[in-house]
């Protein structure tokens, strides 16, 4: 059940995204060999079903490749605010991705969005794993406890984002309230204040929101690994240690690059937790590609160069898509 | 798992450790409940106020003024995205699983990418697009936007339960002379019912917790869904986080809910076969 879960989490664009590589990767169906069978009397069935897809196929076209034939086309297009009003916008060539790269707030921009994504890929990903390990052995209420390590991720995001911003309040927030008393701080530390630890604190909270997914995937990955393995290391000396790291490690190989390159999709285009913890603010000091899009269209009201950025942004997810495909076929290429 | 009859008291010390560490993990949420009933004297005092033993209920009564139709917004949009979405998805997911339409894979697989689309790109084309149909403040445009939340997900997960449901039992209804959109009708959804419930019930989840179009399909605050209530009411004072925590205690319930409801339903769906472990 977890897995589903995790499949049908918080990340619902991955999640599904899990579900699907199962059933799209699998020709034939693999996952259930009678599904597959085609029965005598059904050859004909074929087109007559189109009917019962056709909906789907009008939705696929008009709410995906629509949109994202719009933005890509807007990304050359002068699409301000008066484009609303007269309806034409004037194509311009590339000077919007021109004007966003020579946007001083650019550079900085980029290198948010490469250090938000991977603090936040590797912690999620290491304190997931140790706690996937953690709750591997069973002990009594492990069950329900790990049940309920999901439940911050089932949280609509702006909630938890509000609870944490204010829980990073200067003097009234409990984090440094928690820290001064542990004698691990001496002063208040700026988390939402200061330029220099806003990305920080907004990607504390990122992490906070993918340990449970990153659990649970790696939960259901470290199921499959034989029992058996670790009972013969066992008989052969291996310590504690060296079994996670002879046989849990490359193990899990394959679901770990899936969890990665899932986390790096959902990643790079988080919003709630940004808009709600820091605004991308101050000074856009934690802004990163996703947040800048949307100031550039919803805020300055340049649809057309947020379009641009969001063009760059559909880029990177092509080619995490095409890694993440990849990911999920050796996965199976194993598990067969 | 691991066998071998440890001392019971080692399984007792790995309990509190895991207690230790759900309690850590979950402390956020905690906080929340207890800042939403606290005074806001507590809430400013540079000593933390752990329990609410001075407890107020202003908080929620301010949610019910401020936010209460916010909330409704939010229902109806999540439940209209549930509708949508299960038109679209049901008869698409037994098209492909069942009827073995052609081009299933291909639509298998467009879904699958749909859902990387940068939600950044689709907010800002769907924003343009629905002030082209004066749609902007509309509740039908955010349905519309928030079912590209849920299609994807809800057509993989039904699809994935109705391989597992043996051919044998449309056939049956088929020789029975029964047409194909009552087999799917009476025989497919009631068998796929558990699937069905799993994806309505996390269709209405991400409809819920959708801020993204939210924020940028609804300028009027009066359409606005509870999620963009939040945000704007942190925007607006900066110091009311009792009726804030409140509003966000509220604003969680349906997926505490979900993760009581789901637990079974997402199990049976599993039992079910379709997917894998």
């Amino acid at each position: 059940m977890s897995a589903l879960l995790g499949k049908a989490g918080r990340t619902a664009p991955a999640a599904a995204g899990a579900t699907g590589a199962g059933a799209a990767g699998a020709p034939g169906g693999r996952l259930l060999p009678w599904g597959a069978r085609r029965a005598p009397g059904r050859r004909r069935t074929g087109w007559r079903a189109f009917a019962f897809v056709l909906p789907a196929w009008a939705y696929v076209a008009a709410f995906y490749v629509y949109p994202l034939a719009s933005n890509v086309r807007m990304g050359f297009q002068d699409y301000t605010v008066a484009s609303f009003f007269t309806g034409s916008a004037p194509y311009v060539g590339l000077a919007n991705y021109r004007a966003v790269w020579h946007d001083p707030q650019f550079t900085r921009t980029v290198v948010n969005t490469a250090l938000f994504t991977a603090g936040s890929l590797l912690l999620q990903f290491a304190v997931g794993l140790g706690l996937a390990v953690f709750f591997r052995r069973s002990f009594p209420l492990g069950g329900v406890l790990r049940s309920l390590l999901l439940v911050p991720w089932l949280l609509p995001l702006v909630v938890s984002g509000t609870v944490w911003r204010w829980m990073f309040y200067n003097d009234s927030g409990v984090v440094n309230q928690a820290l001064l008393h542990l004698h691990l701080i001496h002063q208040p530390v700026p988390w939402l204040v200061s330029t220099h630890m806003s990305l920080v604190a907004v990607t504390l909270v990122n992490i906070w929101v993918g340990i449970p997914f990153n659990m649970v995937i790696l939960y259901g990955g470290l199921q499959a690994i034989p029992e058996q393995l670790y009972e013969a290391a066992a008989i052969d000396g291996a310590n504690a240690w060296q079994r996670f790291t002879r046989i849990t490690l490359p193990m899990l190989r394959p679901v770990s690059l899936v969890v990665l390159t899932l986390g790096l999709i959902y990643t790079v285009k988080a919003f709630d937790v940004i808009m709600t913890v820091s605004q991308g603010g101050p000074a856009n000091s934690s802004q990163t590609l996703t947040t800048y899009a949307y100031q550039l269209s919803f805020q300055q009201l340049t649809f057309g160069r947020g379009a641009a950025v969001g063009n760059l942004l559909i880029l990177l997810a092509v080619v995490f898509a095409a890694l993440y495909l990849r990911a999920v076929r050796d996965q199976e290429g194993r598990a067969r | 798992m691991s066998g071998g009859g440890p001392a019971k008291g080692r399984k007792v010390v790995v309990t509190c450790a895991g207690v230790l560490i759900v309690a850590v993990m979950l402390f956020p949420l905690y906080w929340m409940v207890d800042a939403s009933l606290l005074r806001t004297q507590d809430l400013v005092s540079p000593t933390p106020t752990w329990f609410p033993l001075h407890g107020t209920l202003a908080g929620y009564r301010s949610v019910l003024d401020s936010q209460g139709g916010h909330l409704l917004v939010s229902l109806g949009v999540s439940l209209g995205t549930v509708a949508v979405t299960l038109l679209i998805a049901a008869p698409a997911a037994y098209g492909m699983a069942t009827l073995r339409s052609p081009g299933r894979r291909a639509l298998l697989f467009s879904l699958l990418v749909a859902q990387m689309i940068p939600g950044i790109v689709m907010a800002n084309a769907l924003y343009v697009a629905a002030d082209r149909l004066r749609l902007i403040n509309s509740p039908v445009a955010l349905v519309l936007a928030d079912s590209t939340l849920c299609v994807p997900f809800a057509t993989l997960i039904l699809h994935s339960f109705l391989r597992g449901v043996p051919g044998e039992l449309t056939e049956a209804a088929a020789l029975d002379g029964a047409s194909r959109l009552r087999t799917f009708w009476s025989v497919v959804l009631p068998v796929a019912r558990n699937a069905v419930i799993t994806a309505a019930l996390f269709s209405f989840l991400f409809a819920w917790a959708d801020f993204l179009f939210a924020v940028t399909l609804t300028t009027q605050d009066d359409r606005a869904p509870v999620t963009v209530g939040i945000y704007r009411f942190i925007g607006a004072n900066l110091t009311d986080w009792n009726s804030v925590m409140a509003t966000g205690v509220v604003a969680s319930l349906p997926a505490a809910l979900l993760l009581v409801l789901a637990q079974r339903y997402v199990a049976a769906g599993i039992g079910s076969g379709g997917l894998k472990d």
